[in-house]
């Protein structure tokens, strides 16, 4: 039979160290696990003590939608399943010990170390003395396992509190900070793989996250938006609900290809995809943009490409992959469940505004004059595209 | 407005299939195999709905084998058939041009240690009847032929190629694909030759989920699906009473008044290709009148993505397909359109648009003005 824990132990890291500010951070990380599990079955309490948060199962729930669903909730660096006795007999104690170890260790040959606790000062027994009891008693009923007080294989911890915990499991949480402690950006979403994960990575920071799609229909179709709304849901996983703002570019990127060079065509798109996302961002209280780009993975990520890019945005532009090859990328996608998504060959026909050849030093004068082109009606396009914005909620 | 030009991908149901259906889900819904009087109810829709195709192919019965539509068919008679005849021969013989549940099967049968021969198709999307005489040997078990392309509606003469196969070893089966055929050509297994041929609901305005495969008397087939031996143990599974109803709704209503149905059809076709044909840059892909299927009119359009212009349409409510549906998910070329000869730049700029009960002249009309709008502006734009 499985263990039923009681209570989880959530421990983390980072924010223990932010000062007077760390009840702020504490309570979004309360409110961000709360979050997370509205989402699976079942009822919990989560409570703040003493520099540590619990949750407490409440009625019936199962063990690994609990486990999946902190490990989405960023700033737990571990998660502690318990088991809760609120009869504080010592015998029991003994009894439930020894059941614990037995069920969560069904293979003996390991080496352990028992770490006691006593916060509540009346009771009677020691901690040297529990430690030592229960060590032997774990001996005595498992004889293949072995004492090791420097580097056991299981640490197993007994704290007798108002109820007395028992544990001894550390499940690794994502890490990072708790959301909403570091503001709101807009992340530039494209169906592929990269700009998924960097989403995730600026989320990770505690960063709330917004997005901007381009779509540009005929040449994208309706599943390729469908796509990136599943990508958009993946990442809300971690970064709690995204709206995804969609942008009608069309007649932008058509209107450049009558005007402008061939070969210059993504990069004078990429700056009007980054001055449209960017207004977006101003609009909904972003400080700042994010994309997927990392240097030197194709034409338009050269450093000379990425500053005639960056050259049109005010605000500071995150990209967190800037420095990853592709196989890292890929492996975080992979990791947060996005990947599988991104490589769906659902026809992307924008091929056809992608020059053979295109530049990859740009010079910066020559976009600037190859976009005076554009005077005409560039202006009233980039307003009809904004007024196209269909928010989409991904949760 | 919506204008469905895609039903030989699938087909809106007819509304007595749907009444049909929703009657053996919500009051006859009983297992066909239980002993008590609901069970025999829902066991009668079942004799109803085979009686009801059998007539339409003028077969016995006890020939008609319900499966979950044309894939397993098609599966079911190439490795069921090719398992069950293999003490005679290793050698099947198919077509360049077959669809992806006809080809895939065969790759499975290569693995098994069965040798495939291709047989490559001419410009009209025609077998040669020579090449075939060839290709057949002692130790051929089974030939599978499409009935009709699904592309591009290329008609495949059955009865001739029977002929030839049956004179040079009478012990071969055929095999027919009639997925895009039934219901569209008055098919007489008997007269034809042939032994074993699949169908689907759904592209006969029927449901989805259900087909048949027809099994001449004698010929020898193993089982793919192993249980509780309904359907004289060559398909367990409890059967799928609303599917196999419906099924049996859509055949007998194509083939009641068919010759009109198919003349409306074919007028449908035709006013098509005229019009199509009229604008620039266009090569039409299918033949009018009977000489080939009257429900698919494939075109390529030159210097324009296929995909583009199918999502073009779609802004204007038109659907169509590139290629065919099924083999659209991979972005391969269709193997149909280079079978036929059809030049490389014009492989990726083809569409098939096909016709059903519910559509008329009008939606064509609609449709070809659509065309004539969007062509020149998707035509300004190409990749340099």
């Amino acid at each position: 039979m499985n263990m039923v824990y009681q209570s989880f132990l959530i421990k983390y890291a980072e924010i223990g160290t932010k000062g007077k500010n760390r009840y702020l951070f504490e309570d979004a990380l309360c409110s961000q696990i709360k979050r997370a599990l509205k989402k699976i079955d079942g009822s919990f309490e989560i409570s703040k003590e003493a520099g540590r948060i619990y949750v407490d199962a409440k009625s019936e729930y199962d063990y690994d939608d609990v486990i999946d669903a902190l490990q989405h909730v960023f700033g737990i660096t571990w998660i502690c399943p318990m088991l809760q006795i609120t009869e504080k007999d010592y015998e029991i104690l003994k009894k439930t010990v020894i059941d614990y170890v037995g069920r969560v260790y069904p293979d003996r040959h390991f080496t352990f170390k028992v770490e006691s606790r006593r916060v509540d000062k009346k009771y009677p027994v020691h901690s040297e003395v529990m430690n030592r009891e229960l060590g032997e008693l774990i001996l005595d009923t498992f004889p293949e396992t072995r004492v090791d007080v420097h580097k056991p294989d299981v640490l197993l911890r007994v704290e007798v509190r108002k109820v007395v915990n028992i544990y001894s499991l550390m499940i690794p949480g994502p890490g990072g900070m708790p959301l909403g402690t570091n503001g709101k950006a807009m992340l530039l979403l494209s169906g592929g793989i990269d700009s998924p994960v960097a989403g995730y990575m600026t989320a990770k920071r505690g960063v709330k996250i917004d997005a901007v799609y381009f779509h540009a229909p005929p040449y994208t179709s309706e599943r390729a938006k469908q796509k990136v709304i599943d990508l958009a849901r993946q990442v809300a996983k971690y970064s709690g609900p995204i709206p995804l703002h969609v942008i009608n570019f069309t007649d932008i990127q058509l209107y450049i290809y009558e005007k402008c060079p061939h070969e210059e065509l993504t990069i004078i798109m990429r700056r009007y995809m980054m001055r449209i996302a960017e207004d977006i961002s101003k609009n909904n209280g972003c400080l700042a943009l994010i994309t997927g780009e990392s240097i030197g993975q194709v034409a338009s990520q050269t450093v000379a490409s990425l500053a005639a890019t960056n050259e049109v945005c005010t605000q500071p532009v995150f990209r967190p992959l800037i420095g990853f090859d592709k196989q890292e990328i890929i492996d975080v996608a992979e990791k947060i469940g996005t990947f599988e998504t991104s490589i769906q060959p659902y026809e992307d026909c924008c091929t056809i505004f992608v020059a053979k050849h295109p530049v990859i030093r740009p010079n910066i004068n020559i976009i600037h004059k190859s976009e005076r082109k554009l005077t005409e009606k560039i202006d009233e396009l980039v307003k009809t595209a904004l007024e196209t914005d269909e928010v989409i909620w991904c949760d | 407005m919506e204008i469905y030009f895609d039903n030989s991908a699938t087909t809106r149901v007819l509304d007595s299939v749907r009444d049909i259906v929703v009657k053996t889900m919500t009051e006859d819904y009983a297992n066909p195999s239980s002993r008590h009087r609901k069970g025999a109810e829902a066991e009668q829709y079942i004799r109803t709905a085979r009686t009801a195709i059998a007539k339409t192919l003028r077969v016995p019965e006890k020939e008609i084998l319900f499966t979950s539509g044309g894939s397993e068919s098609n599966n079911m008679a190439l490795i069921g058939g090719a398992l069950a005849n293999q003490r005679a021969g290793k050698h099947v013989i198919t077509t360049a041009i077959e669809h992806a549940s006809v080809y895939n099967p065969l790759l499975f049968l290569e693995e098994l240690g069965f040798e495939v021969t291709f047989l490559p198709v001419d410009h009209d999307g025609h077998i040669s009847l020579e090449e075939l005489e060839r290709a057949v040997r002692p130790d051929t078990i089974l030939v599978s032929v499409m009935y009709v392309n699904n592309e591009v509606g290329a008609i495949e003469p059955i009865e001739e190629i029977s002929r030839v196969i049956k004179s040079k070893n009478p012990r071969t089966l055929l095999h027919v694909d009639a997925i895009q055929a039934y219901g569209k050509f008055q098919i007489r297994p008997k007269k034809q030759g042939i032994d074993l041929m699949s169908v689907s609901g759904h592209k006969i305005h029927g449901p989805k989920g259900v087909g048949f495969l027809y099994i001449n008397s004698g010929v020898k087939i193993r089982p793919l699906i192993y249980g509780g031996g309904q359907q004289n143990n060559l398909r367990s599974g409890t059967e799928n009473v609303p599917g196999v109803a419906g099924l049996g709704v859509a055949a007998q209503e194509m083939y009641t008044d068919h010759e009109a149905k198919i003349r409306r059809l074919i007028e449908l076709k035709d006013t098509m290709i005229d019009r199509v044909g009229e604008l620039d840059g266009v090569v039409v892909n299918s033949k009018k009148g009977y000489e080939s299927a009257p429900q698919i009119v494939s075109v390529s359009f030159s210097g324009v993505r296929s995909e583009v212009l199918l999502h073009a349409l779609e802004e204007r409510g038109i659907y169509v397909s590139s290629g065919s549906a099924c083999s659209s998910h991979h972005a391969g070329v269709s193997s149909t359109l280079k079978g036929i000869g059809l030049p490389a730049d014009l492989q990726d700029a083809t569409l098939r648009f096909s016709f059903g009960l519910f559509n008329t002249k009008e939606e064509i009309d609609v449709c070809i003005n659509a065309l004539k709008e969007i062509l020149p502006v998707l035509r300004r734009y190409r990749r340099k």
